[in-house]
């Protein structure tokens, strides 16, 4: 088997990673395709530990994994913490995690974040 | 035979990640999530690295898209499709990756372009296990740590405040 075959698919894989992160909107999916980026290293690694007959590459590969379940652990929590404070899981409309240098007091970034915070209770009443 | 095994799981596994990035319907992208997962872990058979495909079915598909799949029931996910899944600046997130893909690709090919690979059998959880506790000895033991300081800080963000 050319060695180039597992590298490509690799590369793919976390090129549609990369577009799923930057493109989508909803933070679940958004963990997903971290989750696809870190799958395409894996296949790196393995791909690489059967070229040089090593077992190194599957026990990093196996490290890689555990370190995939912490994150999405933790992702999920702050996914789930993000929800019950804005009732939703809008990356885009989660306004006021933004930090601007200098000006976290400035007249756009204080009427954003009030919109984003109010939405809840501006649909209830 | 280990080829056109790895080409079909490797087919597999793309069309189900092109799927999971492009779905409208977040529990669709859930579940083709385990779909790309199996791909690859198929890959990983072709490849001779039987343990860690265990691994990958057993930790990936069994335990983190169940927690996915929690974290859609949890926020309430609709299961219609949704017109705003995918932000108005996908094309420019297309173009940051296909860019990334032919700058990676370009590399991967100029310098491995004309290796090949024998798989053999030697991804035993045996050899793994000998390898983990003969070289990787203070990383696992690290890695330990990090998943019990990982747990308490998902259980601390998730608790409830009395405030709430």
């Amino acid at each position: 088997m050319p060695l180039i075959l597992p590298l490509l698919l690799a590369v793919v894989l976390f090129c549609l990673g990369v577009y799923g992160v930057l493109a989508r909107r909803n933070a679940i999916t958004m963990l997903m395709s971290f989750e696809l980026m870190l799958n395409a290293v894996n296949l790196n690694l393995v791909a690489f530990d059967a070229w040089r007959l090593d077992t190194a590459g599957q026990t990093l590969a196996v490290f890689v994994i555990t370190l995939a379940a912490a994150e999405i652990g933790l992702g999920l929590a702050i996914v789930l913490l993000l929800f019950r404070g804005h009732g939703h899981v809008d990356a885009d409309a989660a306004r006021d995690l933004v930090e601007v240098p200098g000006a976290a007091e400035g007249p756009g970034l204080v009427e954003a974040t009030d919109r984003a915070a109010s939405r809840g209770p501006e649909e209830a009443s | 035979m280990t080829t056109v095994l790895f080409a079909v799981a490797g087919v597999v596994a793309v069309v189900a990640a092109v799927l999971v990035v492009t779905s409208r319907r977040i529990v669709h992208a859930a579940l083709w999530l385990v779909v790309a997962l199996g791909g690859v872990a198929g890959c990983f058979g072709a490849l001779h690295a039987e343990f860690v495909a265990l691994v990958q079915i057993l930790v990936y598909v069994g335990a983190i898209v169940v927690l996915v799949l929690f974290a859609l029931m949890l926020t309430k996910a609709p299961t219609n499709p949704l017109p705003g899944l995918t932000t108005g600046r996908s094309p420019f997130a297309a173009v940051v990756a296909g860019a990334l893909a032919l700058l990676l690709g370009a590399g991967v090919v100029l310098a491995f372009g004309n290796k090949k690979i024998r798989p053999v059998p030697n991804g035993s959880a045996e050899a793994v296990g000998t390898q983990v506790f003969k070289t990787w000895v203070l990383p696992f033991e690290v890695l330990s740590v990090l998943l019990l300081a990982a747990l308490i800080g998902a259980i601390a963000l998730s608790q409830h405040k009395k405030g709430d």
